[in-house]
């Protein structure tokens, strides 16, 4: 039977749809603008004119977005990282304590004051990068769940930070490393972070893997992707992303405590969350996290502008992620119900 | 100009090749905690040929071709490609020695694109080393238009049907150009047209000199393209047959080691009065104005070729996507049906196009995933559940359906395909539905079992059960249905009385 000429059924064109990241956006100026008019009513003054405030509340978030762009592609790839918070303090620890000036004569390791600021930098990335890996080494091989390996970690992190010094601060560190934290650096280090993060997961290699194996793990493994090395790969960047931002936060506050970047990993995952990054696994964006992000200081820095007490802030702040969430997963509903 | 040496070695591949034929497995064994999937196999595959893999369900076909495409070990035995001893030890592994597989349960990733999925690990790079989307939808097209697929590669696959995953699947497959492709059940959701479509691609594939191993429940299929079978029992090996040398009962006696006389089992039943009526049923955009109605012991039919919304029509009925306007009365009372639990307690029961999305709980046993809606609506006091009243009815009906299982107590995940859909029908028929609507009910289901579904259907329409089946097989919609609703791009073309309805007048009506 000739089949040659026998045409195949018409399959219609799929609508293009709505970039989730709009929708988003759409959220972010709506709780702008209700700020906007509360402070107007309630405070008699703008709330978004005020270019000081936005540029501190931006600052605040930075840190915490770039581990929130780390925990992204975790998150995308179908797991989850809660040790961020504690390589934060391990690795703020460990920078610190190798960024010492020579004048401060009960440094740490007194022979190895003054050094260049190389060195702190990347014996900190290091040890995230070896947190991170091991991270996705449990995962990958042993198959514990990403929630109990990095739950894991996130103790041991913090008990090594706290254990480095005996629970002392360490301090007093050389100008060029208290440089990478001053000012606005650190948004400036976030934003290359977000480009370049942006670049790897929408064009390259690196990922396609990560969506693909976050969209289902049997179909990218009879793809012929290596699931394991890759689920290595992204918790040993999520762990050098951590290990980045405890450098500016160690640089920023120019001393290092056992105890910094406490529930960080939770605040990133929300950002995250509220950019629409999906914690089943293959959806989501790094424009998605970054519009989170700044919702997350808006959110902030709005309730203090409004002066609501401190405890008020912590209660909204959780109603408020979970609203996003379920605002989301309504939209995602409602898409497959139309589709 | 070869040298003498590269002459010599060619015109030894040559021969081990000639004498092996392209993939030649010897002596396979495979075996999973309490099964033996496989035990001393083997298949023989020679370039250039379609060899079709016989079994019923649970035989192990699936089984040996993770194996070939590895993703499973073998325990014992051996694999020779062109005469040459392979270990495959990864799914990349056997992609690279030129082995591709159309996977029974589709294996697509959800979110991203059409396109993404097809070129996984092999996207085009522009000159900066980033990935070029817009060469990669060329290379899309331009595949798609080979294998005459119409489709956008832009799509996200988790907007597509089933049916037209399963083409994204075929196309995904054809694009590594290896020199195997295996396709374990690539026509479950296809109708006849993408079927012909999918045969002419085939054709043109052994033409260029692969060789495809095929696996099918469908007869027809067989005698259309295979040239060679060879078929499993209980995972042994039967035996190996050119396709011209045998017929039909031949093969299905090799299959079960008996006789099946009767493929449909329909036995013509007083049909009562109309318990389901739908008026003007419409999701602008997707299906218009359907109306139909259903009567009690009816077998009602519904049939048209992939993307004409039939399946949708079923989830409007059944409350998981309910219509924007039209009616639904049941019983003559207009009813407002906006979940499947209001449905259910409407007395439907509706067994999903996808077993895999929407039919079972992969990761709970046997017992659980059948007995699952029963438990929302009887055989439970107080809270906690009887059972070992539901233990008993669920092990009655997987034993009339043929379950093959060690045990109930088996993650369902472990099954085979064909077993998997036994288990959701046993789901649906244990609730004791006034109206039953099905869609694809024996979709992956070997001869033997489809006969005893067929059975079961008729069945239940003779205790006065309405029956809507939404089947991409004509045979079985000609054979099993008492009327039969054609649909064409979401609007009715057409309804067809048994005493007159042929595959040509129903092809007419689903293609206008
Ligand atoms: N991962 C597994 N763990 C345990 N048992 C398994 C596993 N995979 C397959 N089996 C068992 O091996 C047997 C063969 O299964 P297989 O999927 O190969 O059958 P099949 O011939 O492809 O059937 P079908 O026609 O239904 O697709 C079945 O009894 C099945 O339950
Ligand atoms: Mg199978």
């Amino acid at each position: 039977m000739n089949t040659i000429t026998q045409p195949v059924p018409q399959l219609q064109q799929t609508r293009r749809r709505v970039p989730p990241e709009l929708t988003i956006l759409l959220v972010l100026v709506g709780i702008s603008l209700t700020f906007e008019i509360l402070g107007w009513i309630l405070q008699g003054q703008s709330f978004l004119g005020n270019t000081q405030r936005l540029s501190i509340m931006i600052l605040q978030v930075s840190v915490i977005g770039i581990i929130a762009i780390g925990v992204t592609q975790v998150i995308i790839s179908d797991g989850i990282d809660l040790s961020s918070g504690s390589i934060v303090g391990a690795t703020a620890m460990i920078a610190m304590s190798l960024a010492q000036v020579g004048t401060f004569e009960r440094a740490l390791y007194p022979g190895l004051t003054d050094l260049p600021v190389i060195v702190p930098v990347l014996a900190g990335l290091l040890v995230g990068v070896v947190c991170g890996a091991i991270n996705g080494l449990l995962i990958a091989y042993s198959r514990i769940p990403p929630f109990i390996a990095t739950l894991g970690m996130m103790v041991t992190a913090r008990g090594f930070a706290k254990w480095y010094t005996k629970g002392q601060p360490i301090s007093f560190p050389t100008d060029s490393f208290a440089a990478i934290g001053k000012g606005l650096a650190p948004v400036l280090i976030f934003l290359i972070v977000a480009a370049i993060m942006h670049v790897v997961l929408r064009y390259t290699r690196y990922g396609k893997f990560t969506y693909a194996i976050g969209a289902n793990k049997q179909a990218a493994r009879v793809s012929g992707i290596d699931v394991e090395r890759h689920t290595v790969k992204v918790y040993a960047v999520a762990g050098l992303l951590s290990a980045l931002a405890g450098i500016v936060v160690a640089s920023r506050g120019l001393t290092a405590q056992a105890g910094m970047g406490t529930s960080y990993e939770l605040d990133a995952i929300a950002m995250a969350v509220i950019g629409g990054v999906s914690l089943s696994g293959g959806r989501g964006s790094i424009l998605g996290t970054m519009i989170g992000m700044v919702i997350f200081g808006v959110i902030i820095s709005g309730f203090t502008f409004l002066r609501l007490d401190a405890y008020y802030q912590e209660m909204l702040k959780g109603i408020i992620i979970v609203a996003a969430v379920v605002a989301d997963v309504y939209r995602q509903r409602k898409r497959v119900k139309t589709a | 100009m070869v040298s003498p040496r590269t002459a010599e070695a060619i015109k030894h591949v040559i021969e081990e090749t000639e004498r092996h034929g392209l993939l030649a497995i010897e002596g396979i064994r495979k075996e999973f905690p309490g099964v033996v999937a496989l035990d001393n196999v083997q298949l023989r595959v020679r370039r250039g040929t379609v060899h079709a893999l016989m079994g019923e369900n649970g035989a192990g076909k699936s089984t040996l071709m993770k194996i070939i495409a590895g993703i499973y070990q073998p325990d014992a035995g051996e694999i020779r490609l062109r005469g040459e001893l392979v270990t495959l030890k990864s799914p990349l592994d056997a992609l690279e020695q030129g082995i591709a597989m159309i996977h029974q349960e589709l294996a697509l990733m959800n979110w991203m694109t059409v396109a993404e999925n097809i070129w996984i690990r092999r996207e085009p790079k522009n000159r900066f080393g980033l990935i070029d989307h817009g060469r990669m939808a060329e290379m899309t097209a331009d595949l798609f238009a080979r294998l005459r697929i119409k489709l956008d590669p832009r799509a996200q696959v988790s907007e597509l049907t089933v049916a037209q995953k399963q083409m994204v699947e075929i196309a995904r497959a054809v694009s590594y150009d290896s020199s195997i492709l295996i396709m374990d059940e690539p026509t479950s959701a296809l109708t006849d047209r993408e079927v012909e479509g999918l045969f002419s691609i085939i054709r043109d594939l052994r033409e260029r000199g692969i060789g495809i191993v095929y696996i099918t429940h469908k007869m027809n299929e067989l005698f259309e393209i295979a040239d060679e079978f060879t078929v499993f029992r209980d995972g042994k090996y039967v035996g190996s047959h050119l396709s011209t040398d045998v017929n039909r009962d031949d093969i299905i006696r090799m299959m079960v080691g008996r006789d099946i006389t009767d493929m449909f089992p329909k036995i013509e039943c007083p049909i009562g009065e109309v318990i389901l009526e739908v008026r003007n049923l419409t999701i602008p955009g997707v299906f218009h104005d359907i109306s139909f109605s259903l009567r009690r012991g009816e077998i009602l039919g519904l049939a048209g070729l992939v993307g004409s919304k039939r399946s949708n029509v079923a989830e409007a009925i059944f409350g998981v996507t309910p219509a924007t306007s039209g009616e639904i009365l049941v019983n003559g009372t207009a009813v407002t049906i906006g979940s499947p639990s209001a449905a259910m307690a409407q007395g439907f029961a509706f067994l999903t196009e996808d077993r895999k999305e929407t039919g079972c709980f992969l990761s709970l046993n046997c017992l659980e995933n059948i007995q699952s809606a029963l438990i929302t609506r009887s055989h439970v006091k107080g809270g906690f559940v009887d059972q070992s009243t539901v233990t008993k009815l669920a092990e009655d009906m997987a034993r009339q359906l043929r379950v093959k299982t060690p045990n109930l107590y088996e993650t369902v995940e472990n099954l085979s395909g064909g077993n998997q859909q036994k288990l959701l029908i046993a789901r649906w028929l244990l609730t004791k539905p006034r109206i039953l609507i099905l869609d694809e009910p024996t979709r992956g289901i070997d001869v033997g079992a489809k006969s005893e579904i067929h059975r079961l259907i008729t069945g239940l329409a003779a205790e006065g059960v309405a029956v809507l089946m939404i089947s991409s097989e004509l045979p079985e919609v000609l054979g099993m249905s008492d009327r039969i609703v054609v649909m064409h791009e979401g609007r009715v073309s057409g309804v067809l009385d048994r005493a007159d309805a042929t595959q040509v007048k129903i092809m007419d009506l689903a293609a206008r």
